[in-house]
């Protein structure tokens, strides 16, 4: 029965989300005041345009990309030697449109290293970016006047004609200026997601051969869509270009691929927000996390593992899967088997974490001494007791770990039987 | 002469420690859907364990051992992690093999320390298999072993006489890549387990359906190539440098042979690894440049022509870009691959 | 006057393997064509031939008088040819309504674009809402695709293939695996969703064949021995011979 009448009820939900992001993006540095937090909040909005421009290829598109870090990194190269010629006088771009000089890089590599890398699909095409990522990193080396060779390029981004006094020197200048692009870009990417042709794009995802036959030839789809995710990238590496004032080889490098397809896929590819999620993680890991344990990219790895077996909608569907639940006021019964899960896996960490800091110590700090402090307790490193006491530690954590997450599992279980009822009631009421 | 002939060994002797590798990796595309991502990891893995085990017990028989430990390694993962995830896609598998060589990576440094370790061949590796000897008199002779000094020192100065010795750990990484070579296709064509494999390769669910238990097959499997990459890495780790970078160096090269070769076609992937490691040991001894031959020929190059950051470019500094150009190539012209059948 | 869908001398060989050994066929628009044959005959590579999935070792496909064979599906689509899958083959994570309404995004000119906001295409969304209503699945609006029962996945698979507009519709074993209320309803709903339009499509259930064709086509190993109305077929000896040569046949159809 089709209504003449359709009633559509201002979407209030939808301004106040974008409000508070632009409220958070606005206020972040004034609450967080110290330099590092300042470095660190203009960071996280690079590397979110950066994930999010990643999961255009693979949480929209299914296109699992090696290699994403190609259009980030030379969309910096082209941007800081746009900045340089500000500097020595060749153009007149104001700086605050650097970004977009970057964003254009992105499409112009895009048009030519997509033509080739989308003629498939899948398998293949992972590998294709790979193998351009790599062409592009050994380029690197061969071309110095564009790269800089091993010191890469330097710019400084205090440069041209000031707008209204705004020169960007200042940390807070140059945060405001990414606060802006990230809120824009986030905006246009999303944006996209409500487009024909972003539609169309997950329905290549779901099922390319399908979308061949009602009308849409399924590699320009896919090619259209790197194209403008290298947009964005382009713009990410930018910002990039204008935040460090220097662009080295490693922008293009295998570990920055491997870091936008580790976070991206942890903050979650198959809802919008998961890889802002992402971004914000992969700053605090690079900058937080390397401070505070050498381990942290085996733990990053290990984190990576579980979460592709046992959430692979990432971090956003775990959130979203626990707002249902509290949605149907189910979460009082479930939060003390949550408590049980969190305190043996956490035992169960210590004793590894334990282990594995022993390790490195005895590795890399043996000239310190053995005894190395570990969460407030003092371990030696070549004691038997320090060892025999970690490894019973992790052992009854994975155990009481084990039995915790088989009570988890049923409880979660009968509430999604009493969830799936709810519904089926509430449709037929 | 002799440079060609001991280049074209070396060339041939890389391509096929590249196909020792990409067969494995083959196998285990075919076969499971699963490109692993993780297999130059293995390859290291065997590397290192060599290296203990060698230390402990021996080269020769760690070159037994450390391949059945890899393998059992990989038949654990299998098991443990890349089974779970096979319900969810080929992706999910993808990115759990890519998890794993982030941790083995982590790991390796963890245990033997981020600098290369020094994994040397047993004795009787350590010279030369033969010497070619080039007297611009008497000609080319080739002597087995390492030439003695005075057959390399000219009797007077009129006389040119170059010694090419050709490396006796190369040797034995053809010798044994051949016999890996020949008992694979043994296997493959010759034995029940081996009808079942190839069958699997294209039909997995009917071969299940036959009674056969394809899921101990594909970790049957899974523990083969991953053993083989043990293999290799024991070979390959005493011949050439033993470190944590080695997995990177030669990962990315043996997807360019999947994908050049055909996806899914191990004569493909041998031929693909032959050219590619032919291609890449000539490119690597020539220093000629653009701008260098130019001059050899007697053209009269522009000063800015000269300058060229590209033109100056040697064909040795191209050397490691040769691989992944060929993927490029490979791609708009031959999409299949050199001699794949499926479209991956 | 060009046929809507002619086959000339169609031929397709699998390695050595003939599948279609010179198949002909002229189907006039508006005529509703029922494929039958035995397993293995072909008809499910009939149907991949002309909708473009794989192209023929030789011979001619003709749609509206214009050549087709060798085309991309996308092509063919384009031209007003649409096809369903006897394997459902749908958008798993899409909504139903996003389902149809993918469909009929390129019929009505909106191409790659992505300057446009899907919220704001009327005429797209109302045709999807009208096709929705077509195939009875309007209250399922915003589920997923992957929860629909099968039925109801089967009757999205005809919705997407009707929803482009496309004047030939080809339907492969649209009623598979439905029990005989579901054939029933789904026969009524194919008659009234394809009104005025080409239809062809492969069926093994008699039944369905004698009340829903305007005339049948026999492929029998790779060629069409008979294309003629139902009771002539019925009667022809060679038919008789190769495929309805049986009693079961004879009392299905004499249901109908």
């Amino acid at each position: 029965m089709s209504s003449t009448f359709k009633f559509k009820p201002y979407n209030v939900g939808r301004w106040v989300i974008w409000s508070l992001f632009a409220i958070v993006l606005i206020f972040a540095p004034l609450v967080f005041t110290s330099n590092l937090s300042g470095t660190m909040l203009a960071q996280m909005g690079i590397a979110i345009i950066a994930c999010l421009s990643y999961n255009m290829l693979l949480g929209q598109g299914g296109m699992l990309s090696f290699g994403h870090a190609v259009y980030t990194g030379l969309g910096s190269f082209v941007a800081i030697h746009a900045l340089n010629s500000i500097t020595g006088g060749q153009s007149n771009i104001p700086v605050s449109l650097i970004p977009l000089v970057g964003g254009i890089a992105g499409i112009g590599f895009a048009v030519l290293f997509g033509y080739v890398t989308t003629k498939k699909a899948g398998t293949p095409f992972a590998m294709i970016t790979l193998g351009v990522a790599e062409l592009v990193f050994a380029m690197s080396l061969m071309f110095s006047e564009f790269f800089g060779g091993e010191a890469g390029i330097s710019g400084n981004r205090v440069a041209g004609q000031a707008f209204m006094g705004i020169t960007f020197g200042p940390q807070i200048q140059i945060y405001y200026l990414i606060a802006i692009y990230t809120f824009v870009c986030v905006a246009l990417m999303y944006a996209f997601t409500q487009t024909p042709l972003g539609r169309i794009l997950n329905a290549v995802r779901d099922n390319p051969e399908r979308v061949e036959f009602i009308g849409y030839n399924t590699q320009r789809v896919r090619y259209l869509a790197f194209i403008i995710a290298g947009f964005f990238a382009g713009i990410s590496g930018g910002l990039g270009a204008l935040n460090f004032e220097i662009v080295t080889a490693e922008v293009v490098g295998a570990g920055r691929s491997g870091g936008y397809l580790l976070f991206t896929f942890l903050g979650g590819a198959t809802f919008f927000f998961g890889p802002i999620i992402g971004g914000i993680l992969m700053v605090l890991a690079f900058v937080l996390l390397s401070e505070l344990t050498k381990a942290w990219l085996l733990y990053l790895g290990l984190l990576f593992l579980f979460m592709v077996m046992y959430a692979p909608g990432g971090i956003a569907s775990l959130i979203m899967m626990n707002l249902r639940v509290a949605a149907f006021g189910k979460l009082k019964q479930i939060w003390v088997s949550y408590l049980g899960l969190f305190v043996t896996a956490f035992v169960a960490l210590i004793g590894a974490g334990a282990m594995i800091e022993m390790v490195y110590h005895l590795q890399l700090n043996s000239a310190l001494g053995d005894t190395l402090k570990f969460m407030g307790v003092t371990l030696n490193a070549k004691g038997i007791d320090s060892w025999v006491g970690s490894i019973f530690v992790m052992i009854t954590g994975l155990g009481l770990f084990e039995i915790a997450r088989r009570h988890f599992m049923i409880e979660w279980g009968d509430i999604q039987v009493d969830i799936e009822k709810e519904i089926k009631r509430r449709e037929t009421a | 002469m002799e440079f060609f002939i001991i280049s074209m060994l070396n060339g041939l002797s890389y391509g096929l420690l590249l196909f020792m590798l990409s067969s494995g990796l083959t196998l285990i595309f075919s076969m499971m859907g699963v490109l692993n991502f993780a297999h130059a990891s293995f390859y290291m893995i065997g590397a290192y364990f060599g290296y203990t085990l060698t230390s402990v017990i021996g080269f020769w028989p760690s070159l037994i051992i450390a391949p059945i430990l890899v393998g059992a390694t990989g038949v654990l993962f299998e098991r443990l992690s890349l089974r779970k995830v096979h319900k969810f896609g080929h992706v999910p598998e993808l990115l759990v093999t890519f998890g794993l060589s982030y941790i083995v990576y982590e790991l390796v440094q963890l245990i033997w320390g981020r600098t290369a370790v020094d994994f040397t061949p047993p004795e009787i590796l350590r010279g030369a298999a033969f010497t070619l000897v080039n007297h611009s008199v008497n000609g080319l002779q080739m002597i087995w072993g390492a030439a003695p000094a005075e057959m390399c020192k000219a009797a007077d100065a009129s006389i040119r006489l170059v010694c090419t010795p050709f490396p006796a750990t190369r040797g034995f990484m053809m010798i044994v890549a051949l016999l890996m070579l020949f008992s694979l296709w043994l296997l493959l064509t010759k034995t029940r387990i081996g009808l079942v494999i190839q069958a699997a390769l294209t039909h997995p669910e009917t071969v299940e359906a036959l009674g056969h238990n394809v899921p101990r097959v594909f970790m049957l499997v899974f523990g083969a190539g991953t053993g083989l990459a043990g293999l290799a890495g024991v070979i390959g780790g005493s011949t050439y440098v033993t470190e944590p970078a080695m997995a990177a160096t030669v990962g990315s090269v043996i997807f360019v042979v999947v994908v050049v070769g055909g996806m899914g076609s191990l004569s493909g992937a041998f031929l693909a690894s032959v050219l590619i490691g032919v291609i890449q040991t000539f490119a690597i001894a020539f220093d000629y440049s653009f701008v260098s031959v130019a001059k050899d020929m007697g053209l009269n190059l522009s000063d800015a022509l000269k300058n060229n950051s590209v033109l100056k470019l040697t064909i040795s500094q191209v050397a490691p870009i040769l691989p992944y150009l060929f993927l490029v190539l490979i791609l708009i012209f031959r999409p299949k691959g050199l001699l794949g059948t499926r479209e991956g | 006057m060009s046929y809507a869908l002619e086959l000339k001398d169609l031929r397709k060989n699998f390695g050595k393997t003939e599948i279609i050994r010179g198949a002909n066929l002229a189907v006039n628009a508006g005529e509703r064509v029922a494929i039958i044959g035995p397993n293995g005959a072909g008809k499910s590579t009939l149907f991949n031939l002309i909708s473009g999935r794989f192209g023929p070792t030789s011979g001619e496909i003709l749609l509206n008088g214009q050549r087709i064979d060798h085309k991309a599906p996308y092509e063919i689509n384009r031209m007003g040819l649409s096809r369903s899958f006897q394997i459902t083959n749908i958008f798993p994570k899409l909504s139903v309504f996003e389902n149809l309404r993918c469909a009929v995004l390129w019929s009505l000119g909106y191409k790659y674009t992505f300057l446009k906001f899907l919220s704001g295409l009327k005429d797209a969304n109302e045709l999807a809402e009208k096709y929705m209503e077509m195939i009875r699945l309007d209250k399922k609006r915003d589920l997923l695709a992957m929860n629909l029962t099968y039925a109801e996945q089967r009757a999205l698979e005809i919705g997407i293939t009707i929803a482009g507009g496309s004047n030939v519709i080809l339907l492969d074993e649209p009623t598979a695996g439905m029990s005989k209320s579901e054939t029933t309803r789904f026969i009524s709903l194919i008659k009234e969703v394809t009104v005025g339009k080409t239809l062809l499509t492969v069926e093994h259930d008699m039944g369905v064949v004698f009340g829903l064709a305007d005339k049948i086509a026999v492929v029998v190993y790779g060629e069409v021995i008979a294309f003629d109305t139902p009771e002539a077929v019925r009667s022809n000896a060679r038919v008789q011979e190769a495929y309805l040569g049986s009693h079961v046949a004879d009392e299905q159809a004499g249901g109908h």
